[in-house]
């Protein structure tokens, strides 16, 4: 089985307030703690089962990023991936999804594979839309919000999240699936993995080498245009204080207060 | 004067009625312009008769059964070919499981851009505005830049669901699918029929988190839940556990909900999981731990024990109902 993991290198979501730089229009991606998107190290981490329990497959991740992500491609490959490829470009800053997805679509296709993971959300956009632009554009069946996979006879068989339940689904492979970030909770590298990480294969590549035509991607491809940024208004800081006993009622008050009582 | 534009919705429906959500963006694009709802499936038609009920004049229905059975593409192909056909202004979507899909493939196989987690939409002269958050502490404004029709993906209760009855033409079409359409098969479909409000819609909405400590515990949310007539969530330190299906998750993987009350029982307050709650008018937060982030965000946020809280809540809760 030739599994594809795509995986993005985020501002460490348990460490860092998403701002965005009111000049660039950007994410604050600079001077801040970074990590391997957890939502990715989620579908990484079923594809890592995929590939254990199937004899002679393999793992790689494919990013697109700065020079910097080659730190979030280490982990995945400590966390057991084979190889990884970077695509780095100054002309891919400030893509949008779909161009994201062309880039992606793009280092995916240089070589075969039978399936392709993504998460279905990053934790910094969150716009959830890459997946489903990288099944159009690959032209592949697309299994979205998906918590668990089998695979069996060129078959996928998939149990996937809706809002007031759960589905199964199958098509055949190759396949994109979108794994949904709520479903499991992912391995830490061992110390044997963070050390055979420094000797696997990792690939960075710009567009160019991909063939891609740096108009149809980056800032200069993008397809929507932030006009103004306004602040968030902020809470005004509540109420906090130890139960001494009175702390049921004090709640029961405010729900009267609301009127849910 | 402005012309009037054709506003699209793509349409969802559940049980043959059209779903909190697909009612909140036809309300919305009444007042946008000419409002017209996309319904695929066989009980399309059904649904279709009360999208006039919002202000729509116009359903497009298609009741092919394969829309029930394969995941997507035939959606997307149907809009497609829509699209093509009669030129819309703007296709709005709900930010749905199956919307985002449909949303997402059908804006590459256009090549044109998408604005997703939207919160408002206006009329800026001949074209539209949108509003969406983006980073933690900002609001964009942003305008689509390419030719053609506007694809917006909204978040859930973005708007409000107006009653606003109109003259409802109900025009039935169907789109031609081709066989890749059907490339993904629903194989089954397993709802859970809860009792009380949905979780995205109630008034109310009471979690529980990994604090509460094992499954017997997690009754005493369900049981506040009902006094308070609201609907029951989950962090995902509940769902992991078991306690509680992942339909009930609140969250960034999860549902987001915009009640007038949350109370978070034995909840830390991660990042994913505030995503899914920082709205609610009031937070209400139970936590042992006076450092847990979820007070940062509370209204009211009592430190103590939630197995010993809960229960005193419930009777307050019963007591006063009573008096
Ligand atoms: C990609 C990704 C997506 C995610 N999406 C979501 C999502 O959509 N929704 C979501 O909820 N999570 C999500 N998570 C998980 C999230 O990061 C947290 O791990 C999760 O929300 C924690 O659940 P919890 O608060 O129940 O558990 P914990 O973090 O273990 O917190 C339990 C809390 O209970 C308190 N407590 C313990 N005992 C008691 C007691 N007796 N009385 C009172 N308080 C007590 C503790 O002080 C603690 O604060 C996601 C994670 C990732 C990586
Ligand atoms: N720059 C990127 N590099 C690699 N994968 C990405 C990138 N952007 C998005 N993805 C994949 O698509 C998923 C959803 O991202 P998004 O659509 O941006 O919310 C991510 O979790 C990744 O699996």
């Amino acid at each position: 089985m030739r599994i594809v993991v795509c995986v993005k290198q985020v501002p460490d979501p348990s460490a860092v307030i998403y701002d965005i730089d009111k000049d660039t229009k950007r994410l604050v991606r600079e001077g801040v703690p970074l990590a391997l998107d957890p939502g990715d190290e989620v579908s990484l981490e079923q594809a890592l089962r995929l590939s254990e329990a199937t004899p002679d497959s393999t793992i790689t991740v494919v990013s697109m990023g700065p020079e910097k992500a080659t730190e979030a491609i280490r982990r995945a490959l400590a966390m057991g991936a084979h190889e990884g490829v970077l695509v780095s470009d100054s002309q891919i800053a400030g893509s949008d999804a779909l161009s994201t997805a062309k880039v992606l679509a793009a280092a995916i296709s240089r070589g075969p594979y039978d399936i392709v993971y993504c998460a279905s959300e990053s934790s910094d956009g969150y716009t959830g839309m890459v997946p489903g632009m990288l099944a159009e554009l690959l032209g592949l069946p697309l299994l979205s919000f998906v918590r668990h996979v089998e695979v069996q006879d060129g078959r996928i068989t998939a149990n996937r999240v809706i809002e007031r339940g759960y589905q199964v689904i199958e098509s055949s492979l190759p396949a994109v699936v979108s794994i949904w970030t709520g479903s499991d909770r992912a391995r830490l590298p061992g110390l044997k993995g963070v050390m055979s990480a420094k000797r696997k294969p990792l690939e960075v590549l710009n567009l160019e080498e991909l063939g891609l035509d740096p108009a149809t991607v980056g800032e200069s491809g993008a397809r929507e245009r932030v006009l103004e940024l306004t602040d968030v208004e902020q809470r005004a800081a509540g109420i906090i204080v130890p139960d001494d006993g009175t702390g049921a009622a004090r709640i029961a008050d405010l729900l009267q207060k609301t009127g849910a009582v | 004067m402005v012309a009037e534009h054709a506003v699209w919705v793509y349409g969802e429906a559940r049980d043959g009625r059209l779903t909190p959500s697909t009612r909140e963006l036809i309300s919305r694009a009444a007042t946008l312009g000419s409002a017209t709802v996309v319904l695929l499936g066989v009980r399309a038609e059904e649904a279709a008769e009360n999208a006039g009920r919002h202000g729509t004049t116009a359903a497009l229905v298609d009741p092919n059964p394969a829309y029930d059975q394969h995941l997507t593409t035939p959606a997307v192909e149907a809009l497609c070919y829509l699209i093509r056909e009669r030129r819309p202004h703007v296709l709005m979507f709900g930010a749905s499981y199956h919307g985002r899909d449909v949303a997402s493939r059908l804006a590459a196989r256009l090549d044109c851009g998408i604005i997703a987690n939207a919160t408002e939409i206006e009329r800026s002269g001949e074209d539209y505005r949108v509003t969406a958050p983006w980073g933690e502490r900002t609001i964009a404004t942003c305008e689509l830049t390419f030719p053609g029709v506007r694809l917006v993906l909204f978040r859930s209760k973005a708007f409000s669901a107006e009653e606003k009855p109109s003259r409802c033409e109900v025009e039935e079409f169907q789109a031609p699918l081709s066989a890749e359409a059907k490339a993904v098969r629903i194989v089954e479909t397993a709802e859970e029929e809860s009792g009380g409000p949905s979780l995205s819609d109630a008034g109310v909405v009471v979690s529980g988190g990994r604090g509460l400590g094992d499954a017997e515990s997690f009754r005493k949310v369900e049981e506040l839940a009902q006094l308070l007539g609201g609907a029951v969530g989950a962090s995902r330190g509940a769902v992991d556990a078991g306690w509680r299906p992942a339909a009930d998750l609140v969250g960034q993987s999860g549902t987001t909900v915009k009640p007038s009350v949350y109370i978070a029982c034995g909840i830390s307050g991660a990042v994913q999981h505030m995503t899914g709650m920082k709205n609610a008018k009031v937070i209400v937060a139970i936590n042992r731990d006076p450092d847990a982030p979820i007070f940062r965000s509370a209204d009211l946020g009592i430190i103590g024990d939630v197995n010993k809280i809960l229960p005193q809540l419930i009777e307050e809760v019963r007591r006063r109902k009573e008096w």
